[in-house]
């Protein structure tokens, strides 16, 4: 082993080894939860647990409340999370237009729904959404339209939570595309100006494409955390919503391991939305590397 | 004079810790100086909020770091027992007989008490005085009430009577009142079966009939203010709202509105039983103080204690003998009554998520995805699946009955019911965590 390898390891040994004892080791723990019924009385004694292979998956996948779970999951991803990274563009094409002033106080404003704490956000949104006295059915009022009951309606519960979130997370991928933008050299917009491109030819040829890379990482950091959704329907809407329109996969992870104290199978709950999150991970980076 | 001083403070360097639920645990220091007076022992207090307490209390046991004595929602006892967190209590700690029976049973797991009864809750009739001149006292006359005015005032701003949907206590108790028996001893659902379909449907009946909305707790804006306003006539819930409404209502409107007991099942006796909820004292299986806490539970138990602390808190009192304060209060006195016809939900660990299953199937019912029957088909096969685990290991190792006590209990007057154990037991958590409509601003 060559002296610079062998320095290289003694430095990255307490990292890996951190890794090993609080990532690797509980995840391989994690998963052998899934494949045994871990429950109340397994806490009892032990001697209560069964190996039990894949059947908790297999229920999990005969369980409708699973399929409902997932299809929410994915609705408030799929709907949430491009809008999250179209608004956060947006955001940051004004932050960074050259005519912009303020962009110090603008960035601060997007930027702080992120590190604000989510029950408060839920408090206040909570006003927002009330269906009477609510700011968004007042102004909505105003308009001629009557609003929906925005938390206590199934069809209207999802897309109220897909606006909070968006309004708290696009902040995050606004400054990195920030970021980005200011990274693409200025000579390129002026070669493309020379061959006449518009303003519109010029964000399709030349921002877009030099905007790759924070693509593929904004898309992943969303998509993770779309996915992973929990504290969002945990303090809008407890218990699932109206008819579980707001259950998502955590939110059926947490019920089924710390309400019902089903750990064998909110382990295997968990190990469903790993496979998720790495598809889209792996979807993402394959998407960008087609390009 | 030194000598005797030294006497008065044996222990004067113990100090246990106690956990209270959200109010009760702010409170409960209130009533602590007097306790290290009277024995030296100090009690450090840390207040748990209702919504975290049951996660907090479990993994504060896998973790090794429960407190020496504590408070729990009495429908947490059978999985406190199962998980092997807390230990049997000497039941000459108190006099029983001071007690009500059915809720002194939510705290018997096989035979062994384990809890004692810290203070007591029960869900009954709140009614407006203006709109129903006497309570019904049996279904029928409940339906026929229901029905009058409905016919007097068909608009869709008024119902007779308001259950939300998501509440598990109203379909359970409707169930328990007609003799259900919901789980046996062998841990097998008993969901189909003419005792729970003809409670069931009764409540299903509300519904289809338009007496009631079909709304969750979500969706009533502000059931005060509605009640006060008289968009409304009835209600079922707990002691908590009678503080509530007198504090919210108007003067005015303080004078339409009172409870009553449970309207019976036509033929049994009234009033009909409800479930017994409250919150019990426990003492932990790792504490190494057990004698010390076993004081502070027996203090916190006393007669006069118990009468102090229905002042400070409202909550109304396990021991009768505490009593004396209310029965000058009317809309609390009917409590009283109620609490001496209450039934314990099946000792199980598995019993919340089965009366879970009951309130989910009825909204699915009443949404008309199922008739009454089928949905109590869907729950046979449902809960049988859930109780799979409890029925292997009742299989290996003969855990005691669910129908805590060891003694059977039965429903009195109804001869169809009488081979069959009832399964009794009072929740306090049921009012409390899951069902209690959340405070509005």
């Amino acid at each position: 082993m060559k002296p610079q390898s062998r320095a290289a390891l003694l430095f990255l040994t307490p990292g890996m080894a951190l890794i090993a004892l609080f990532f690797i080791l509980p995840v391989i723990a994690g998963f052998f939860l899934s494949l045994t019924d871990f429950d109340l009385y397994s806490i009892g004694d032990a001697a209560n647990t069964r190996f039990v292979g894949a059947k908790n998956y297999a229920s999990l996948l005969d369980n409708p409340l699973f399929w409902r779970a997932l299809t929410n999951t994915l609705y408030f991803s799929f709907v949430g999370g491009p809008l999250t990274i179209a608004v956060a563009l947006a955001a940051a094409l004004l932050l960074n237009a050259k005519l912009a002033r303020f962009k110090a106080l603008f960035r601060t404003i997007y930027f702080a729904p992120v590190v604000t704490t989510i029950v408060g956000v839920a408090i206040v949104w909570k006003y927002v959404y009330h269906p009477r006295v609510g700011l968004l059915n007042r102004m909505l009022d105003a308009i001629g339209i009557q609003g929906p009951d925005w938390l206590g309606d199934p069809r209207w519960a999802m897309p109220a939570l897909i606006l909070l979130a968006v309004w708290r997370g696009f902040g995050y991928a606004t400054v990195i595309f920030l970021a980005g933008l200011q990274n693409v050299p200025e000579e390129l917009y002026e070669a493309a100006k020379i061959d006449g491109a518009g303003e519109w030819k010029q964000f399709w040829h030349v921002t877009l494409p030099q905007l790759g890379p924070t693509f593929v990482f904004v898309g992943i950091i969303t998509a993770i955390g779309f996915l992973q959704v929990f504290a969002e329907p945990y303090v809008m809407t407890p218990d699932g919503g109206p008819l579980n329109a707001t259950l998502t996969i955590v939110m059926l992870m947490y019920r089924e391991g710390f309400r019902w104290w089903n750990m064998g199978y909110a382990a295997a709950v968990a190990f469903i939305l790993f496979a998720m999150v790495l598809l889209a991970t792996l979807a993402n980076t394959l998407i960008r590397r087609t390009r | 004079m030194l000598f005797l001083a030294s006497c008065a403070r044996p222990q004067q360097s113990t100090t246990i810790e106690f956990w209270g639920l959200g109010r009760e645990g702010e409170v409960v220091a209130e009533l602590i100086p007097q306790f290290t007076k009277e024995t030296g022992i100090r009690v450090d207090v840390q207040q748990i909020p209702w919504t975290a307490a049951h996660e907090k209390i479990l993994t504060a046991h896998v973790g090794g770091s429960l407190p020496d004595a504590l408070q729990v929602g009495n429908s947490w006892m059978s999985e406190l027992v199962t998980i092997g967190a807390i230990v049997p209590l000497e039941p000459t700690l108190v006099p029983r007989e001071d007690y009500f029976g059915g809720i002194w049973d939510t705290n018997v797991i096989g035979g062994t008490l384990y809890g004692i009864p810290w203070y007591v809750d029960t869900r009954l009739l709140f009614y407006r005085t203006d709109m129903i001149p006497n309570p019904p006292r049996t279904w029928s006359e409940w339906m026929a009430v229901m029905e009058k005015l409905r016919r007097e005032n068909p608009s869709r701003d008024f119902y007779p009577i308001v259950m939300p949907t998501n509440e598990w206590p109203q379909p359970v108790i409707l169930a328990l009142q007609r003799g259900a028996v919901l789980v046996d001893d062998d841990a097998r659902a008993h969901f189909d079966d003419p005792r729970f379909i003809e409670g069931f449907s009764f409540y299903v009946d509300m519904f289809r009939r338009g007496y009631a909305p079909a709304v969750s707790n979500t969706q009533v804006a502000n059931i005060y203010q509605q009640f006060g306003e008289g968009q409304f006539a009835m209600w079922i819930t707990g002691p908590w709202d009678v503080g509530n409404l007198r504090t919210r209502l108007t003067a005015e409107q303080q004078k339409s509105w009172s409870t009553a007991p449970l309207p019976a099942p036509d033929g049994t006796p009234y009033p009909g039983v409800a479930i017994a909820g409250g919150s019990s004292l426990v003492v932990s299986k790792r504490s190494e103080k057990q004698e010390a806490a076993k004081k502070f539970i027996a203090f916190l138990s006393r007669p006069e204690i118990q009468s102090r602390f229905y002042e400070l808190t409202g909550d109304l009192p396990a021991r009768k003998s505490a009593w004396r304060a209310i029965e000058g209060d009317r809309e609390l006195a009917a409590f009283g009554r109620q609490l001496d016809r209450t039934v314990a939900l099946p000792r199980l660990p598995e019993a919340e998520n089965i009366v879970n299953a009951v309130a989910e199937h009825g909204q699915l019912t009443v949404r008309g995805q199922y008739t009454p029957r089928q949905a109590a088909q869907a729950l046979d096969k449902k809960v049988d699946a859930m109780l799979e685990k409890r029925r292997w290991v009742l299989a290996r190792s003969p855990v005691p009955s669910p129908h805590a006590g060891g003694e059977r209990v039965r429903v009195r007057g109804d001869a169809r019911r009488e081979e069959r154990p009832l399964t009794l037991a009072l929740s306090p958590h049921a009012g409390r965590g899951d069902c209690r409509p959340e405070a509005r601003p």
